[in-house]
């Protein structure tokens, strides 16, 4: 029975102990705790503050942890790939009669472009042999294949599967057979960021292909971006065709881009040719000049070679 | 009896699955569907389950794997780096700090819940990504992945709850 009683006070006293332990431990936790937090919160608007002042180094960053999930994207889209390619093929075959049909007219049209082309095309040669004519540098192409559309209201972009290594370098264009779709805005070793025309932050000199009218496209992130900085007495209708202007050397000048949609109380929205969720290989633009984008004002001159 | 170190390893690999899934959400949420149009309205996967697993589960997703999913989303998705680190932050705060409201709720209580804070969530996002371009982004697509966000909750929720139930009853 004693011991029974000395058993039960051990009990209690070690209960007790633990007790007070934890009276003291517990408020020290959720003290350190809140601390995590907030020290946390703190960095994170250390990071904020951080890409905005070092831009470069935190670009890296960003491209180097694309770059590491790149190959994984690559192969988590081909299943999908494989699956959009079935139900193109499916739609394909409900919609052959009139594919076909409609293929034929644009045949007959076609010819007969063809043969203004071939005209127009000797005469263009034989007025820039009496010119003089100096044509501009060469392009060459890099092609890569989407793997990665991160999607969302805040920010248009694709991700590619060709980096530094395949020749990719900032400021870049970006076209599939449709038109231009948009500039590369970050590099990595093997990945890179393709900035889409539809983004906030893109801004590209365009002209008006019908009257040589010049001015900016700029992205608004929504489907349509929209023209800016028109000279005063413009005259846009719609269905005008915008094509680059080639200013600022960044893109070769005449890249489709996409029509004239609405004019409005001034504003001007174009319907690009290049639909984003389509677009599966883009052929990267290497127009031979610098162009107009650097790395950043502290790497100037190196920005290039890296 | 002394856990073997088998033991211990699948332990902490059932530990590691809230975060490990949540970033192979992240990852899956960028593979270009070609579905036109959603793409700009994608919902935003990891603040579903940062928000689930913060009320479910939350010593299995602490507060800086919340802020590494952050920071991944940052990277991938194309903003300023910080903006979606500090939006995950502050609303895995807010849910713990309502932790005992939640606790115990039915699924539509929970559903609301995340509705609001989701709410919040996007308001802030605008607010801090319009601040850095400074240029505003249209309100119209945010709402929209807003509301597909919220209407995919229960879908990634459930099976979410089904994973918990398989893998993590004994974690």
């Amino acid at each position: 029975m004693v011991r029974w009683f000395h058993y039960l006070e051990q009990q209690t006293r070690v209960k007790n102990s633990t007790r007070t332990v934890n009276r003291i431990a517990a408020p020290v936790k959720s003290v350190a705790q809140r601390f995590a937090y907030l020290l946390l919160i703190l960095g994170a608007v250390g990071v904020l503050v951080i890409g905005r002042v070092d831009v470069a180094s935190m670009e890296q960053v960003r491209s180097q942890i694309v770059d590491a999930v790149a190959p994984i994207l690559d192969m988590a889209g081909r299943p999908v790939e494989s699956f959009n390619v079935g139900v193109e093929r499916l739609r394909e075959i409900l919609t052959v009669h009139d594919e076909n049909q409609r293929l034929r007219q644009q045949r007959d049209r076609l010819l007969h472009w063809q043969s203004a082309a071939r005209k127009l095309e000797t005469e263009n040669r034989a007025l820039k042999g009496l010119l003089n004519f100096s044509a501009g540098p060469e392009t060459s192409f890099i092609a890569a294949r989407v793997v990665a559309d991160p999607g969302g209201a805040f920010a248009h972009s694709l991700i590619l599967n060709a980096g530094e290594r395949a020749g990719v370098r900032k400021g870049q264009a970006a076209v599939t057979g449709d038109g231009l779709v948009g500039r590369i805005s970050g590099v990595g070793r093997r990945s890179s960021r393709l900035l889409l025309i539809t983004d906030l932050n893109s801004r590209i000199p365009i002209a008006i292909e019908s009257n040589r009218t010049r001015a900016v496209l700029a992205g608004a992130n929504t489907g349509r971006p929209r023209l800016i900085h028109l000279p005063t007495g413009a005259v846009i209708a719609k269905g005008d065709r915008v094509v680059t202007s080639g200013h600022g050397g960044v893109f070769p000048a005449g890249l489709p881009i996409g029509v004239v949609s609405s004019v409005a109380y001034g504003i001007i929205d174009v319907q690009p040719y290049v639909n984003r969720e389509r677009v599966e290989y883009v052929r990267v633009l290497d127009y031979g000049l610098k162009g107009i984008i650097r790395s950043g004002p502290d790497r100037s001159g190196s920005g290039e070679r890296r | 009896m002394k856990p073997t170190i088998w033991h211990r390893m699948d332990i902490l690999s059932r530990q590691l699955t809230p975060f490990v899934l949540t970033i192979l959400l992240v990852l899956l949420s960028a593979v270009p569907f070609q579905i036109p149009g959603l793409a700009r309205i994608m919902p935003l996967f990891s603040l579903i389950a940062i928000f689930h697993w913060g009320v479910n589960r939350s010593e299995l997703l602490p507060v800086y794997a919340v802020f590494a999913i952050g920071f991944f989303q940052d990277a991938l998705s194309g903003v300023p780096m910080g903006v979606h680190t500090v939006v995950f932050v502050m609303v895995y705060s807010l849910v713990l700090a309502q932790h005992r409201f939640f606790l115990g709720k039915s699924f539509y209580v929970v559903w609301l819940g995340f509705a609001l804070v989701s709410a919040g969530a996007f308001v802030l996002l605008w607010m801090l990504v319009s601040a850095f371009n400074a240029a505003a982004v249209d309100p119209w697509s945010v709402f929209s992945q807003y509301l597909l966000g919220v209407g995919c909750y229960p879908v990634v929720a459930h099976l979410f709850l089904r994973w918990q139930r398989a893998f993590l009853q004994q974690v």
